[in-house]
């Protein structure tokens, strides 16, 4: 648990960090990489204050109690399962780091510091804690039997929602979408995404709270997951595009594994092959619709990867997850699918409302956007007053 | 006196400089500069988004010369940078009133 702790950690710091620097433009590199370790470090003192006892304490069906702020009561020798409960702490803490650090990707280049730290601490407490409770602390989805070994919900769905709100409400960069922004060190993207991949073993078969058998399959379907979706990324770009590019092949692997995280405790390798196909072609075509047919700038496409693969797997768990294909813990497919859609409708509703009424709070206090001025200097110097490169 | 600018593709400059060095070109200023022509830019695709780049990397070299050499300079360089391809870029001819060599404080034809 501690390798597996440490794993996730690093696909938020460094991993996403780099994978998201990498997208933008070179003036907001830093910023970028500013946002990430800045909610890791909110989370990371919310998760001990508020958050865990929100979050895994007995509580009722829809909140954690409050017995345990700021971690009062525990001691180092409680245990969780046969690990101490620290190690649990930490871990649990490092899912409530990169779930927010997800939606940077929809603000890039011109939401205000200030409001993403604001946004950040209203949301942990208000979606991120509560919806966490619901799936794995023994709340109302959990008692249903809902299946979501890693976070298709409690992390993508959400995450991949609220991003999608919030690149609404808070409008697309100024010449969106006349002109895009050529991603300006797609090297880096490949290293972020590189460390994505390594640190969802910890993610996903961590998940599983135990090194054991089930531990280990679930590394095994995250991983085919992964290299499958890869390839249908690549081959859909080389069919379209004519040339088969980097950033799309990594973007069609962390399509792989977030739609293999709500499934990988239940799905075989034939599950995860036909999961990582799916995640490569349905959240390609996502990407298409959220920027041209909605015209939302969810600038790096938070939600037509998390969001959508999220969703999709946590809907395909109730059908691969039966014998038949491989799969175990699901008995009747359609039980299962009436469960999982249940906690999608509920989580996505809660999510969606939620995100619109925090943002309003931003909007009022600390406001949403940098000036135009600032949008097209670029957020490392305006907002940070540093830049990623001095080119001497 | 004129002043010949050349904007070339940046693979091509190696090239030029050895073919201007063969008929006796022995001084030159490059750089590095972005444009476009009749060729406008080109697009890059990501995530299934078009981006048009619309400023190509050319060189720019600049070589004051008599006005003797003039047509052979030119020749050179079009034959050198040439690929047939759209993109190879332009050369300009312009006036150069004088030049002076800093060190010794020559002017004219003997600074070049």
């Amino acid at each position: 648990m501690l390798t597996a702790t440490v794993l996730v950690l690093f696909m938020t710091l460094p991993g996403l960090a780099l994978f998201y620097g990498g997208l933008v433009r070179s003036q907001n590199v830093l910023s970028v990489l500013m946002h990430c370790f800045t909610i890791a470090c909110v989370a990371s003192v919310l998760w001990i204050v508020v958050l865990y006892t929100m979050a895994f304490s007995d509580g009722n069906a829809w909140l954690g109690n409050f017995e345990h702020l700021g971690l009062k009561g525990i001691v180092s020798g409680d245990l969780t399962g046969d690990f101490p409960e620290t190690v649990f702490i930490m871990f649990q803490m490092t899912f409530a780091i990169i779930t927010p650090g997800l939606i940077v990707g929809a603000f890039v280049e011109r939401m205000k510091f200030s409001a993403i730290i604001l946004f950040t601490i209203l949301w942990l407490v208000v979606v991120y804690a509560p919806v966490t409770h619901w799936v794995w602390g023994g709340g109302w989805l959990f008692e249903m039997g809902v299946l979501d070994l890693a976070g298709g919900i409690v992390v993508h769905a959400t995450a991949g929602i609220s991003a999608l709100i919030l690149a609404a409400m808070l409008g697309p960069r100024s010449d969106f979408p006349k002109k895009l922004h050529i991603p300006h060190s797609p090297g880096m993207v490949m290293i972020g995404a590189s460390m994505l991949w390594v640190g969802w073993f910890g993610f996903n078969a961590g998940s599983q709270l135990a090194a054991n058998e089930s531990a280990g399959m679930t590394m095994l379907v995250t991983h085919i997951s992964a290299a499958v979706a890869s390839l249908t990324w690549m081959a859909i770009e080389w069919i379209k595009n004519g040339k088969p590019g980097l950033v799309g092949i990594v973007t069609g692997m962390v399509a792989g594994l977030a739609t293999i995280t709500p499934a990988s405790g239940n799905v075989g390798p034939l599950g995860a092959l036909i999961i990582g196909f799916l995640a490569g072609l349905v959240c390609y075509f996502a990407c298409g619709i959220v920027k041209n047919k909605l015209r939302i700038d969810d600038t790096l496409d938070v939600f037509a990867v998390h969001g959508v693969g999220g969703i999709m797997g946590t809907i395909l768990v109730a059908v691969l997850g039966v014998e038949m294909f491989g799969g175990t813990g699901v008995e009747s497919i359609g039980g299962q699918l009436k469960t999982q859609f249940i906690a999608l409708g509920a989580v996505i509703g809660w999510s969606a409302i939620a995100t619109v009424i925090i943002v309003f709070i931003c909007k009022a206090t600390t406001g949403l956007r940098v000036s135009q001025e600032a949008e097209n200097t670029g957020l490392d110097q305006t907002e940070h007053g540093e830049t990623a490169y001095n080119f001497e | 006196m004129k002043l010949v600018k050349a904007i070339i593709k940046p693979f091509k400059l190696e090239e030029v400089k050895e073919a201007l060095s063969e008929i006796g070109i022995e001084g030159m200023t490059v750089n590095e500069v972005k444009g476009f022509g009749r060729q406008k830019g080109h697009t890059e695709i990501y995530r299934g988004s078009e981006y048009t780049v619309d400023f190509l990397p050319k060189v720019m070299v600049d070589i004051a010369v008599s006005d003797n050499v003039v047509s052979d300079v030119v020749k050179t360089i079009t034959v050198a940078a040439k690929t047939g391809k759209i993109g190879d870029g332009k050369v300009f001819v312009q006036p150069l009133d004088d030049v002076i060599r800093i060190r010794t404080g020559e002017s004219g034809d003997e600074a070049l």
